[in-house]
């Protein structure tokens, strides 16, 4: 019986971040538009216009290869794992051992090596730019996150998430070198989901845009497999942050309904928090040369790096 | 008993080089030749795979052939029966590549007497217990490898490249040969036993002697010019074996001098390692990004790899010196495992590109490109070899520099001020390479495979043979295999880390579904299985419910590009266009990038031209004052050649009295 | 002295450090002299911090200077400088952003490493530390003053050393409050001595860009 509630659980997570991903993304845009004085489209267009990808006819290239063809339910997968492996409402879930910290940021990895590879499949000079610069916005953002897991993992003793959670959760202090990943983590969530001042997610001038780029060949079911896991991903990052440095109320392992009950609702006030900080600051600011995207994101590494340089000196940082 | 197969496996190759070279005009030379140095692989990999299964006490053999009043030892422990296992493992997947691949070969006697004999003398290496055989293996690995990088001798490029080989080798062996010396005059004998017995007098100097002995033959900056030319330089399967398997024996030489023979590790050792692994790792992914040649791309990223290999013997090192064994045998055990899984995917890479090259007759990717709907498994197995070498999950590249990443994070246990500002820096090195080696593969496979054809050769390009897609598919399954199974792996290397470090990781074979967990369950855990089955299952799903719910009609059109219709293929990004916002961040101090964009006035017609200028510093920095210095040396000491004989007999007089003076002081 | 207002303490100390990579990293000038302002208002509230845990009033007087002469009046007065002069545009560094703080970065690590080694295990660490960031925030208000050519932000650069000396002061428990308040009036002159200098300049040589002034001293770059 408890076997079957645990994976009840576990499948919850799964099935709740699946779910709540467009809302996320319609919320953030309802916002957004609110903030610039639009009306915004309603809070659930995300799952109608992914319905209505889903449901059209795909066009592909004369020369798409299976690997453009099977690519966006891989990187769907990956992502969906990886966003699965964060924990959301709950701590300590069957099967959140699999993949730790550094294992969430690789499955991202491998679902962004595989988009990259999509983008310059059909051969059009649009694909290529757009694989080019993400791939160098990941070649600094992925270390820069390796050094983010490094300080807080110094920390809490732990690159597992579950532990990382329930650790900052009891021993909560102001500490500089996570004053450092936070600020670093930050950065990183806005490069590595497309955000302004990185790239901009509603452009459609072709020079300016990275992620939009790459899928620019895509249509149909496929797009609506790499705008859902674009979407998780997003739901991914603001889970991570909610997750290490906003531990509470997350349900331990074995705890009653009411506890599971209060941390997926603490869990939708944390979602909705970290969607309304980020689009406060996307709306203040101007989106960057892309050339200045790699300073931008040096800094978030040399803040990672200056905090585990803090913890290897001295455990109290 | 393992031992005494593991010499009659060599002694088949040896007789194999034989045979290759009596028969080699013959049509079915390669079959015979490559046939035999697979099945001798095949032996010794069973031998040596037996040996660390059953992990018995170390078998010992002494020939009475070599020196005459020495003989030749032979043993095997578990260190020479795992990198026995690595090196017939790659000799194994070569010979089979080899046996397809052979047909491209033009001068088919160039090549097949010298192969068998350069796996010869990689296991005789390993298996080697004294000094004497050991340098005599190397130095026999180094010229049957530089007969094998020039055997295409008619293009210049590699007889430089042969010629910077075999210069770079002979000042690694002499670095050996000293550090023999050391270690035998605190011995008195040349035998390994002896050595192992006895306390060196100067190990740190041994150290630096192993350190650029064994670096130069792996391919530590700055010791890896050589390696970028000379390792493209030879046919494709033995380019692999350079590549994925000689690097190893000479990690094997480092490992066996330092963590056998050597005392005790002194804390400054590690700092070295630690401090060129990290700068290996960088400067060989960003060197690698540089390249638009597909084998060069590929050697640079050797460079890479044995950057995170010896980052991890660093590390183990600086473990052991704070005598801290059991983060010592993670750091050893992350290192020993990259180095098998870096065998097997730079194998199967190299493979790809010889296939490539045996397809289409080009290595340049600027003029490849459209090849996955030509050649779809080598594809296949190349961009699984592709994603292992980039660390992605679930790979088994992830899994070892995971490991690594888990060592590091340990080491804020480390005392030393040293080590706790310089093993950070590192890991953001290794960080950094990892991503930087995901950047350079998408572009190294998008270019290649992906897009349209950018020539005629490339468009006509058709699946390559059987043997060949055999060893790459076996090779990307081995990869596979490895990431989602890697507690096994790790298990299989227990006694090789307890012999050199006296403790071992916990066990993982029997651990929950056979997850990964290096030092405590709520420190780490990976399970490469169950990520893999979850990642496999979520595919599936995804299309089942797509295919159900939605369409599944498909439409064949014509690629929009903005509105205009596709143009030459040569308007795709190319590889160096791909680059080019790397090189601008990177490039700019590490290679001294420069772009001169030459734009001609409106209403000329010449084209616009841009110019991208790289320099090499430490070739620069290092080699070139070196070959100047080298030369102006000469040219004054020219003039001793043309001495009387009564000045030859003063400069001999001088020269005794000077060592006798030596002597005297001296003792 | 509990572990939070120890944790506050450092929290600010190693805020001021942060403060100061922005300013490394910041090549824009009206952000530029935001980020200053940012660095003095962290630098005022570390002090008042340290006025109420060490229980010493007479420190919430340079906590004010700080607030002030360096977040309020400095800020504001450069801002009119960098109108008046015209170079509101970008600034020229002389190595790249990376790099710069990269070495921003090994200078943190050396002065961790000189000021735990140097203080004995006797003293408390979470001082010797606040005292490692000071000396951080002193080594990187020199680096920018080395990295930058124009005059305005070197003069940044050189007041938020001053800061960091400042940090040093305050943490160290017991310096006078003489020579605090002498050290912020004779910042206030540098500045007014700079700020006389600059206009000379500029009058002399149409730019502020210091280099101007190697040319002078028939120094060629």
């Amino acid at each position: 019986m408890d076997v079957m509630l645990a994976l009840a659980l576990q499948g919850g997570q799964m099935c709740g971040v699946l779910l709540l991903a467009p809302l996320l993304l319609g919320f953030t845009r309802r916002l957004k538009a609110r903030l610039l004085r639009r009306r915004g489209p309603p809070l659930l267009q995300p799952y109608r216009d992914l319905l209505k990808l889903v449901r059209k006819q795909v066009v592909l290239a004369d020369n798409a290869s299976w690997l453009f063809r099977g690519a966006p339910y891989v990187i769907f997968a990956a992502t969906w794992v990886a966003a699965a492996l964060v924990p959301t409402f709950a701590i300590g879930l069957t099967f959140s051992w699999i993949g730790d910290m550094i294992a969430v940021i690789a499955l991202l990895g491998t679902a962004r090596f595989l988009l990259a590879l999509a983008g310059m499949d059909v051969g059009t000079s649009f694909g290529g730019i757009g694989s080019s610069r993400e791939m160098l916005f990941a070649s600094l953002a992925e270390p820069a996150m390796i050094m983010i897991v490094f300080t807080v993992a110094l920390v809490a003793g732990s690159t597992q998430l579950s532990f990382v959670a329930s650790f900052m959760h009891d021993n909560v202090s102001l500490r500089v070198s996570l004053g450092l990943a936070v600020a670093a983590l930050a950065i990183v969530a806005l490069a590595e989901n497309a955000r302004i001042p990185v790239d901009n997610p509603a452009t459609h001038l072709e020079l300016t845009m990275v992620h939009e780029a790459m899928v620019l060949e895509y249509g149909g079911r496929h797009l609506a497999m790499i705008e859902l896991a674009a979407a998780l991903k997003l739901l991914l990052y603001v889970s991570l942050v909610a997750c290490i440095f906003l531990p509470w109320g997350l349900a331990a392992t074995g705890s009653g309904a009411a506890a599971y009950a209060i941390g997926a609702a603490l869990y939708l006030g944390k979602l909705a928090a970290g969607g309304f900080f980020m689009v406060l600051f996307e709306t203040s600011i101007a989106k960057m040369r892309v050339f200045r995207v790699p300073q931008f994101l040096a800094a978030a590494l040399m803040l990672g790096l200056l905090g585990t340089l803090l913890l290897f000196v001295s455990r109290s940082f | 008993m393992q031992g005494g197969i593991a010499l009659w496996g060599v002694a088949v190759l040896l007789a194999s080089a034989g045979v290759a070279a009596l028969i080699a005009s013959h049509r079915w030379a390669r079959h015979v030749g490559y046939g035999l140095c697979l099945g001798a692989c095949l032996g010794l990999m069973l031998a040596s795979g037996h040996y660390l299964v059953l992990a018995p006490a170390p078998q010992s053999l002494h020939l009475p052939v070599g020196l005459p009043w020495t003989g030749a030892y032979f043993r095997l422990d578990p260190l020479a029966a795992y990198f026995l296992l690595v090196v017939n493992l790659g000799g194994a997947g070569a010979s089979l590549f080899a046996i397809g691949y052979g047909r491209n070969e033009p001068q088919p006697a160039r090549v097949l007497p010298f192969y068998p004999l350069f796996l010869a003398a990689m296991n005789l290496v390993v298996l080697a217990d004294d000094a004497f055989g050991f340098l005599l293996a190397w130095e026999l690995m180094s010229l049957a490898s530089w007969a094998l990088v020039v055997a295409h001798h008619h293009d210049p490029d590699n007889l430089r490249a042969g010629y910077i080989y075999i210069l770079m080798a002979s000042f690694g062996t002499l670095a050996l040969l000293l550090a023999f010396g050391v270690l035998a005059a605190s011995s008195g004998g040349y035998s390994f036993a002896e050595m192992r017995s006895a306390s060196p007098a100067a190990p740190g100097l041994i150290l630096l002697l192993a350190l650029v002995g064994a670096g130069s033959k792996a391919g530590l900056v700055p010791l890896h010019v050589w390696l970028p030319l000379a390792h493209p330089a030879a046919p494709s399967h033995v380019s692999a074996l350079m590549s994925g398997v000689m690097t190893k024996v000479a990690v094997y030489g480092f490992m066996r001098m330092v963590f056998d023979l050597n005392g005790a590790p002194a804390w400054w050792w590690s700092v070295l390692v630690i401090t060129l692994a990290g700068i290996s790792s960088l400067l060989g992914v960003l060197g690698a990004l540089m390249q638009h040649d597909l084998k060069r791309l590929l050697a640079y990223h050797t460079v890479e790899n044995i950057g995170i290999i010896f980052l991890g013997l660093g590390l183990a090192l600086a473990f052991s010196a704070h005598a801290l064994p059991a983060p010592a045998a993670l750091a050893l055990s992350a290192a020993l495992f990259h180095v098998f899984n870096h065998s097997l995917f730079k194998s199967l890479l190299f493979f790809g590109s010889g296939a490539v090259l045996g397809a289409t007759g080009e290595r340049d990717m600027e003029r490849l490109g459209g090849l996955i709907g030509r050649m779809p498994l080598t594809a296949f197995a190349f961009l699984t070899g592709a994603m292992a070498i980039s660390a992605l999950p679930p790979l088994n590249g992830f899994v070892s520099e995971w490991l690594t990443l888990q060592a590091i994070l340990i080491s804020p246990q480390l005392p030393s001020w040293a080590l706790k500002l310089i093993v950070p820096a590192a890991g953001a090195m290794l960080a950094l390479s990892a991503a930087l080696a995901a950047a350079c593969f998408v572009k190294a496979f998008g270019v290649t495979f992906l897009g349209r054809p950018r020539t005629a050769a490339a468009a006509a390009a058709r699946e390559t043979d059987r043997a060949s897609l055999t060893a790459m598919l076996a090779a990307a399954l081995l990869c596979l295999m490895a990431g989602v199974l890697p507690g096994p792996c790790l298990d299989a290397l227990a006694p090789v880390v307890e012999a050199l470090t006296g403790a071992r990781m916990p066990p993982q074979s029997w651990l929950t579904a056979l997850s990964l967990v290096p030092v405590a369950e709520s420190r780490s855990s990976y399970n490469g299985l169950l990520v893999f089955v979850f990642v496999a299952a979520g595919t599936l799903l995804s299309i089942a419910v797509v295919y159900c719910v939605g369409s599944r009609a498909v439409r064949r059109g014509p690629a929009w590009d903005c509105g205009f219709p596709l143009v030459s293929p040569l308007s795709q990004y190319s590889a160096d266009s791909f680059a080019q916002p790397i090189r601008r961040v990177f490039g700019r101090v590490v290679f001294q990038a420069r772009e001169h964009v030459e734009m001609p006035p409106p209403g000329d017609a010449r084209p616009a031209r841009l110019t991208v200028t790289l320099k090499d510093l430490v070739w620069d920095g290092l080699y070139a004052p070196l070959a100047a210095g080298v030369v102006i040396a000469a040219e004054r000491l020219n003039h001793l050649q043309f001495l009387t004989i009564r000045q030859y007999l003063s400069l001999v007089f001088v020269a005794l009295v000077g060592l006798l003076l030596a002597v005297s002081i001296w003792t | 002295m509990d572990r939070h207002a120890f944790d506050v303490a450092h929290m600010l100390a190693g805020g001021l450090v942060l403060v100061s990579f922005m300013l490394l990293y910041q090549d824009r000038m009206f952000a530029l002299l935001n980020v200053f302002a940012v660095h003095a208002l962290v630098l005022s509230a570390s002090i008042a911090w340290q006025a109420y845990i060490q229980g010493a009033e007479h420190l919430y007087v340079p906590a004010a200077i700080a607030l002030l002469l360096k977040a309020v009046i400095i800020p504001i007065a450069l801002r009119r400088i960098v109108i008046r002069l015209d170079i509101h545009r970008s600034i020229e560094t002389v190595v790249g952003v990376g790099p710069t703080l990269f070495a921003g970065i090994a200078l943190v690590a050396l002065s961790m490493v000189v000021m735990l080694k140097a203080t004995g295990a006797s003293i408390d660490p979470l001082a010797r530390e606040d005292l490692a960031f000071a000396l951080s925030v002193v080594l990187l208000g020199l680096l920018m003053m080395v990295m930058r050519r124009n005059a305005v932000s070197q003069i940044v650069g050189f007041m938020s050393m001053e800061n960091g000396l400042l940090l040093a002061a305050t943490g160290a428990k017991g310096m006078p409050l003489v020579v605090e308040i002498s050290i912020a009036f004779s910042v206030l002159v540098a500045f007014i001595v700079i700020g006389v200098f600059l206009f000379r300049i500029r009058e002399r040589f149409d730019t502020v860009d210091v280099a101007a002034l190697d040319s002078f001293r028939g120094e060629r770059r």
